[in-house]
């Protein structure tokens, strides 16, 4: 089976989980015998003409820890597309990006497939116009090429998506990371990109979402049948990582939320509930790693609660720091107002952190060894950190089972579904 | 008899943090910005300290002493020009060789002690007293504290101390139709006199000298001389407060603003004015009036208040931990760490928290090395538990010994 597979990103060069997943993805289904073409856009355009295969023979041999890379390769291909299409985005900030871009990006882009397209016109201005204008190039692509089945994650490839199926005729299956519902409160979501997101939904064969609170999105938002729902829940993949040395400065414990800051990943409330254990065990300390809209906000209530002494802000983390700031915690806390999934408990647990995460977070539905409270319920994240601080047998199991659970979320399992998605797409069942 | 101008020039150099992240609390013991610091100073020495003094010197031998100026150096400056630029303190002997120049009193560490804690007000303020008598052979009697802060009970704490004079600034909203052309006194200890700075000549040199927007640029010495003696008229002693900085610095050689300071003096005693020290005004002048200052003043932004420090609640907070170390900071008995923490009082480092971006916002991002408030408290912040670490350890250490 050969699926053509629309992303907006892949590692190294990732701003999200959404990467990391297709990542893994696509070595569990080559795995499985999946042939996976996948298409990106590239932001920066203007890249010389080198083959595919060898842009991504060096990208591999970096980060992948595959003993086989001539079978990885020749399972995944990639085709890099020239657009600036950027994960995380919305309209609005896309105009500014864009402007920038512009004037770095020469006027006239290629992107290679077998033979070279070219492309007149400059790129659009507006986020709308470049997924229309994606699309369009994702119909050439679906044009010249031999698939069974197409796959596109998240809106911005939707209408790509769509391209494909209406040239190739193939069936399509869209993935949902992510809703607008996810991404700004009910009533503060972008139109336009809820009517992509529901016309993906309607013309796909299947739709698969990466937790069950997504899935009921789709249903109940979206009003998609649920019928041809199906959730695959994400999985992680650590193979390859070192565990990494870091010299311990602080002796007290530490408390961390490590992600985007913003209203969605709910900082606030960690705050709230940070102050009110520091008021029982002073000597605790508290990180809020990542930076977002919030963020300044959220340095203000800090010290408006006078508990800036022992809460710290380290700004946006990048490469080995995130293994870092795991490495130094006690305890990592999810308190989302609203996630797809998230996979970031995951890693803290990986590294033997004993996690809370909100039940309403998709990774809630796979995790046993996490304590769960809700988001709002600042008295319960606040009894969970303390329990987890002072009462060591509480804290070492969850680091130990948390660990084994961790290690079952496997990407050949998750991948094998996705096969299955692809099958009953393809059959029309 | 001739009424007086007097010059009061402020010498201060914060000393910089370094970038220091939260992976470093508890790691890394070296808080400050060495590179920055030495290259700021070293470039502030060579663009206003030295030429500037060497101007200063030359016009007092021409004048025959006739011309006067008082300056205060902040310790933390002093301590930085010892490390980077040792010549500046020669130059600064060698203008006290003159006799025509007063050394004022201040905090050692040109902190806001003043505003949290009484004791360590008066540890600074005698540390600066001992170290300018030390370099300068002479023991200040005249105070001015960080920023010219002021209100009735530090005035009378200052006095408890054995000063006799205090200079502050000439506020609007404290002194309303009063001039700050005459010398006041404190509210409570009327023994304690007041110079307050006249900010609208102060500023015309300090802040309009060069621009060109200005219906009075450009500004000559005979033009400034002249205002001197409108302003005089009706008052005993223009008090003329700035930055050091101000000559070759904030405004820059090019703009003339050597050439203005080398016409100045001349441009005065021809219009039967003189020029006197803080000290000598103080004798020199009765006070006219008591002055009513029950909330702290200072000469920054356009509030005049300490709300360039302490405005908003990243300052408040960072302040209150600050000062709430104090006990145990002396409990350690540790001379580096009291060292620190006293480079720690600095109220530059609360001044880049400041979030006044758009009343005063050009002079406040002009001393600021961070780009924005929140990154300047976060840095500090962490700086400051790195401290709190280390004083918490030693007092362990002390206690097991």
């Amino acid at each position: 089976m050969r699926v053509l597979m629309f992303g907006w990103e892949f590692p190294p060069h990732i701003a999200g989980g959404l990467g990391t997943a297709c990542y893994g993805m696509t070595k569990g289904l080559a795995h499985a015998g999946v042939d996976v073409l996948f298409v990106m856009p590239s932001a920066s355009g203007d890249e010389d003409q080198t083959s595919v295969r060898i842009i991504n023979a060096s990208d591999v041999a970096v980060y992948d820890s595959w003993h086989n890379v001539d079978e990885f390769l020749s399972k995944v291909q990639f085709l890099r597309v020239g657009s600036n299409l950027h994960p995380y985005i919305d309209p609005t900030d896309f105009t500014d990006l864009v402007e920038e871009e512009r004037r770095t990006q020469s006027e006239e882009f290629k992107f290679w497939f077998r033979q070279k397209y070219k492309f007149s016109g400059k790129y659009g201005k507006n986020l709308m116009e470049e997924v229309s204008r994606y699309a369009m190039v994702a119909g050439a692509i679906a044009a010249e090429q031999e698939f069974d089945v197409i796959h596109a994650h998240d809106w911005l490839t939707y209408l790509a998506g769509i391209a494909a199926k209406r040239v190739s005729g193939k069936p399509l299956v869209i993935h949902v990371h992510a809703t607008s519902f996810d991404r700004g409160s009910a009533d503060n979501i972008d139109t336009r990109v809820f009517a992509i997101e529901k016309q993906g939904m309607e013309e796909a064969d299947k739709v698969i979402t990466v937790s069950d609170l997504t899935r009921n999105i789709v249903i109940n938002k979206y009003g998609i049948d649920p019928a041809k729902v199906v959730t695959v829940h994400n999985a992680v993949d650590f193979s390859g990582r070192e565990k990494i040395e870091v010299q311990r400065g602080v002796k007290e414990k530490v408390i961390t939320f490590l992600g985007r800051i913003t209203f969605q990943k709910g900082p606030e409330y960690f705050i709230e509930a940070a102050a009110k254990v520091l008021k029982v065990c002073p000597d605790t300390r508290f990180v809020m790693a990542g930076s977002g809209d919030m963020m300044n906000r959220c340095i203000r209530y800090v010290a408006k609660l006078g508990i800036a002494d022992r809460f710290y802000f380290t700004g946006f983390l990048r490469g080995d720091d995130v293994q870092k700031m795991f490495a130094l915690s006690d305890v990592y806390v999810m308190p989302s107002v609203s996630e797809p999934f998230g996979i970031s408990p995951l890693e803290a647990m990986k590294t033997d952190v004993p996690t809370i995460i909100s039940k309403q977070s998709g990774v809630a539905e796979v995790l046993k060894y996490a304590i769960k409270v809700d988001f709002w319920d600042v008295n319960a994240l606040a009894d969970a950190m303390y329990g987890l601080l002072n009462y060591p047998a509480l804290s070492n199991l969850a680091a130990e089972k948390g660990r084994e659970e961790v290690d079952n979320l496997k990407w050949d399992s998750a991948a094998l579904k996705v096969k299955r998605v692809y099958e009953s797409a393809v059959s029309g069942k | 008899m001739n009424k007086s101008v007097c010059f009061y020039f402020q010498v201060h150099q914060p000393d910089r943090l370094r970038q220091f992240r939260f992976f470093d609390i508890g790691n890394d013991y070296h808080y400050l910005d060495d590179f920055a610091n030495r290259t700021i100073v070293r470039r502030v020495a060579e663009r206003c300290y030295l030429p500037a003094n060497r101007l200063l010197r030359d016009l007092i031998l021409r004048h025959n002493g006739a011309f006067k100026v008082a300056f205060s150096i902040s310790g933390v400056a002093i301590e930085q020009f010892e490390r980077y630029a040792p010549e500046v303190i020669d130059s600064f002997k060698a203008l006290a060789a003159t006799g025509c120049v007063e050394f004022l009193a201040e905090t050692y560490s040109h902190s806001l002690a003043s505003l949290a804690s009484t004791t360590e007000f008066k540890k600074q303020v005698k540390l600066h007293t001992d170290l300018i008598k030390r370099l300068f052979g002479v023991k200040p009697t005249v105070f001015r504290n960080t920023e010219l802060v002021y209100s009735d009970t530090i005035g009378e704490t200052v006095s408890g101390m054995g000063f006799n004079v205090m200079l502050t600034e000439g506020a609007k909203h404290i002194l309303g139709w009063k001039s700050p052309d005459f010398v006041y006194a404190n509210a409570i200890n009327p023994r304690l006199k007041l110079l307050l700075r006249n900010f609208t000549l102060s500023d015309d040199i300090a802040f309009r000298f060069s621009d060109k927007g200005w219906a009075s640029w450009p500004l000559t010495a005979d033009k400034f001389a002249d205002w001197a003696v409108t302003t005089l008229e009706s008052g005993d002693v223009l008090n003329l407060f700035m930055d050091y900085e101000t000559f070759g610095e904030h405004q820059r050689s090019a703009s003339g603003i050597f050439d203005f300071l080398n016409a100045l003096p001349a441009a005065i005693l021809s219009r039967n004015l003189d020029f006197c020290t803080p000290s000598e005004a103080a004798q020199k002048y009765q006070p006219v009036a008591p002055l009513h200052v029950p909330f702290p003043i200072s000469w920054a932004d356009e509030e005049r208040d300490t709300s360039a420090w302490l405005g908003n609640e990243l300052q408040e907070e960072a302040f209150n931990k600050l000062y709430a170390l104090e006990a145990d900071v002396y409990k350690t008995k540790d001379d580096n760490l009291i060292a620190v923490y006293r480079r720690l009082q600095e109220s530059d480092h609360f001044y880049y928290m400041c979030t006044k971006f758009f009343s005063d916002g050009s002079v406040h991002s002009y001393f600021n090395p961070y780009d924005t408030p929140y990154e300047a408290f976060i840095n500090y912040m962490n700086v400051l538990a790195d401290f709190e670490l280390r004083v918490k350890d030693k007092l362990k250490a002390k206690k097991t010994k």
